[in-house]
């Protein structure tokens, strides 16, 4: 057993109003460089769309992440020793500026400057890299909000798994649906772009498993772009170093919450630390895709375990950092509780960071009504007059669950390596703790069936009081447990503390050694 | 030995090599962020693969030629006993030649028409392509008008620069080659005198380590194991990443 700490996130996305306050968070204190203007190193897409860069989860396209070989090993689907050196004066795979899109300003000294003429002076956009006028493309959340269109919903590399019906169910007008995904680095335990890097710069640190791209050794070989199969690892093109995520390590080495989830309006990110066990990941990236999923929750060790206490202990995690594993809120969601998913486990990177899936708009279907249907509704089931429902009662209980807007199959490709079941039984989790909470506060549900739900989802009162309190009411220090990170120790990394112990100020520095 | 030829033929050399060396070493050293491949594939990335490709590919075959003639000029003197495989060297080398050259006029071609490849280009990017390419047009006509170079450069300029690095420089071989040839060796030693100043100096940051590590790395501030142990409290260990 080799159990190290993990800074891990979860994001619970049945809270996300896609305001995109995070990103800006981000991009004020971190991209807004030369060079960088076109990275969202945090970025919140529209779902069903095609992401940014567009296709990102495509990996035919981009070939990213890790593939399992037919031996049962694994290796970097577009790059590696072999394959990263032999195409190391040209990537075939690596994004283009137009994959993400051209960074534009507009010319708004014009407004101004313009001499007087005939016709209003325009602010013509003009491009960030050249600084020549351009015909904007594409740009930041292009596709937001867009569900349903030709361009981007329906190229959404999910739906390749679903019949040409459902997708056309999807999007039926009075079905259109459409949620929102934000994301950030991963910080995997397995990282495809730390394994990519050639020239050994990328590196997860051991205390907090941060991931961090050395910005003295990159050399520009941009293979970390390809094989990181999120896209989180971006190039910047006037620098000549590859930049990504960095979880805002100095904030969190002062004890505040990256930038991104502070700023979160909806408060829908938590932080916490998980304990995981290092010797598993080369065998838990390697299970067969079906496996992935529990494999995946397994590394993930219990916090409260005396044995991983001790080897944790064994191995320099200060007490501290154990005490906020046991207090993290994110190693509640994803192993107590068991309701936050990793996205696109089938990638192989182990991302640390998970999803509560979203239930709503999932469980308000809407279906046409007939008088049967109508006696067992709830009085509170709001119809409108044309017939059609708005159902949200609780009459058949898991039932919603298959009906949902989205297909089972197509939220199941994204968080469970498609598996259908086990998506089910975390969207029943977020159901069972609205029957109870509806249960308690409102009382048009008896007892009875509360009871029959908890058993269903094996949840306790209690777990469901706790689920409700993390999700709804928690405060900023319940939803982010940053571990201490030991400055005195951290200082050591940039000098040897014992060279200036005892050292004489002022003028000279010398060593009071024992004379002769 | 006129005065010119002692100049270019033992003077140059000595002063490239030493900028060369100065040079690169403090560029490392003190503006080691600079030291970066600059790959412009981002902004452009179709044209780049006919160009970057037989260019890098072509001058990777082309110096490690010039290089085992170098170093091994026997062993390539053995090799070249038989016709058949001198032909086979110089076709070869030829060809690879070509391929610099096609790849070169492309990537000029490339950075002087694209206009985003335009913005991340420096005076001394064109300068340095340029100089490439002098030196490889001046490479491929000897390859073709002074025919089975392969040959007469082991056994003629080979001496030559070994006699440099002895510091016992000998010119008269090379003082009685013909000016295309005197042209090309000058022009080496002026691609090495203005080597640490350009984009070339990736070259000696070539990732080849990575075939030799394991492909994670993690990295700790403090060295884990030892930093509970009653028993190291006064240790001199210096923490791992200093």
């Amino acid at each position: 057993m080799d159990i190290r700490a993990q800074v891990s996130m979860v994001f619970h996305l049945d809270k996300c109003i896609g305001c995109h306050t995070c990103s800006i968070a981000c991009k004020n204190i971190w991209t807004d460089r030369k060079g960088v203007e076109y990275q969202w190193w945090n970025n919140v897409e529209t779902k069903p769309g095609t992401g940014y860069p567009g296709k990102w989860e495509d990996q035919d396209i981009y070939k990213g992440g890790w593939e399992r070989g037919d031996d049962g090993k694994i290796h970097l689907k577009g790059a590696g020793k072999g394959k990263g050196l032999a195409n190391i004066f040209h990537n075939p795979y690596l994004p283009s500026v137009e994959d993400y899109y051209e960074p534009f300003t507009y010319n708004y000294l014009n407004l101004i400057e313009a001499p007087p003429g005939d016709d209003q002076p325009t602010a013509r956009p003009v491009s960030l890299i050249t600084g020549e006028p351009m015909d904007v493309q594409m740009g930041p959340n292009w596709d937001d909000d867009l569900s349903g269109t030709p361009d981007y919903a329906r190229n959404d590399p999910n739906l390749k798994k679903l019949s040409p019906a459902e997708q056309e169910a999807m999007f039926q007008l009075e079905r259109m649906a459409f949620f929102y995904l934000p994301r950030i680095c991963n910080h995997c335990l397995n990282p495809g772009c730390v394994a990519s890097c050639p020239s050994g710069a990328i590196y997860k640190r051991g205390e907090d498993g941060v991931v961090l791209i050395n910005q003295e050794v990159c050399r520009a070989w941009r293979m970390c772009v390809t094989a990181c199969p999120y896209k989180k690892s971006y190039y910047n093109w006037h620098s000549g170093k590859s930049e990504k995520c960095i979880l805002c390590y100095p904030r969190m080495e002062a004890g505040y919450a990256p930038a991104c989830m502070h700023s979160c309006v909806g408060r829908i990110r938590y932080l916490g630390v998980m304990l995981y066990d290092a010797d598993k990941i080369e065998k838990t990236a390697s299970m067969p895709e079906n496996e992935l999923i529990n494999a995946h929750l397994d590394i993930i060790q219990d916090p409260f375990d005396p044995e991983v206490i001790a080897a944790a202990k064994k191995n320099g995690v200060p007490d501290s950092t154990i005490k906020a594993a046991q207090n993290s809120p994110t190693y509640k969601f994803v192993k107590e509780w068991g309701m936050a998913l990793p996205l696109h486990a089938e990638f192989r990177t182990l991302p640390m960071l998970f999803y509560v899936p979203p239930l709503l708009p999932v469980m308000a279907s809407v279906t046409e009504t007939d008088g049967a249907q109508k006696s067992k509704l709830n009085p509170i089931a709001k119809t409108w007059t044309d017939n059609w429902l708005y159902d949200t009662s609780t009459e058949e209980l898991w039932g919603t669950i298959e009906q949902s807007r989205f297909p089972l199959k197509y939220m199941a490709s994204m968080f469970t390596a498609g598996d259908e079941k086990a998506m089910a039984e975390r969207l029943k989790k977020l159901m069972a703790v609205r029957i109870y909470r509806r249960w308690k506060t409102v009382g048009d549900i008896d007892e009875a069936k509360v009871n029959q739900v908890l058993k269903d989802t094996h949840l306790t009162k209690d777990e469901c009081e706790s689920i409700y309190y993390l999700t709804s009411l928690a405060k900023f220090n319940d939803r982010f447990v940053v571990p201490p990170a030991h400055r005195e120790q951290a200082i050591e990394m940039l000098e040897f503390t014992g060279d200036v112990k005892g050292s004489t100020g002022f003028g000279f520095r010398q060593k009071p050694e024992r004379g002769m | 030995m006129t005065l010119p030829n002692l100049f270019f033929f033992v003077g140059l050399p000595y002063i490239a090599i030493v900028i060369f060396l100065v040079g690169t070493i403090q560029r490392y050293r003190n503006t080691g962020f600079k030291v970066s491949s600059l790959s412009s594939q981002f902004l452009e990335g179709k044209k780049l693969f006919w160009a970057s490709v037989p260019f890098h590919w072509g001058i990777l075959v082309v110096f490690f030629g010039h290089l085992l003639a170098f170093l091994i000029p026997s062993g390539i003197l053995a090799w070249n006993a038989q016709p058949v495989r001198l032909l086979i060297l110089q076709v070869t080398a030829w060809a690879f030649g070509l391929s610099v050259l096609v790849g070169l006029l492309g990537l000029i071609a490339r950075r002087l028409t694209n206009p985003r490849v335009k913005m991340v280009t420096t005076k001394m990017d064109v300068f340095i392509e340029l100089q490439i390419l002098l030196q490889t047009v001046l490479g491929l006509y000897i390859g073709y008008a002074h025919r089975w170079g392969a040959s007469w450069f082991a056994a003629d300029l080979s001496p030559y620069l070994w006699s440099l690095f002895k510091l016992d420089p000998q010119i008269t071989a090379v003082s009685a080659m013909p000016l295309v040839i005197q042209l090309h060796i000058i022009n080496a030693f002026l691609i090495f005198a203005i080597f640490p100043f350009t984009r070339l100096v990736h070259i000696l940051v070539a990732p080849l380590h990575y075939l030799s590590r394991p492909y994670q790395r993690v990295m700790w501030n403090w060295d884990r194991t030892a930093i509970r142990d009653p028993r190291t409290p006064w240790s001199e260990a210096r923490p791992r990443n200093n």
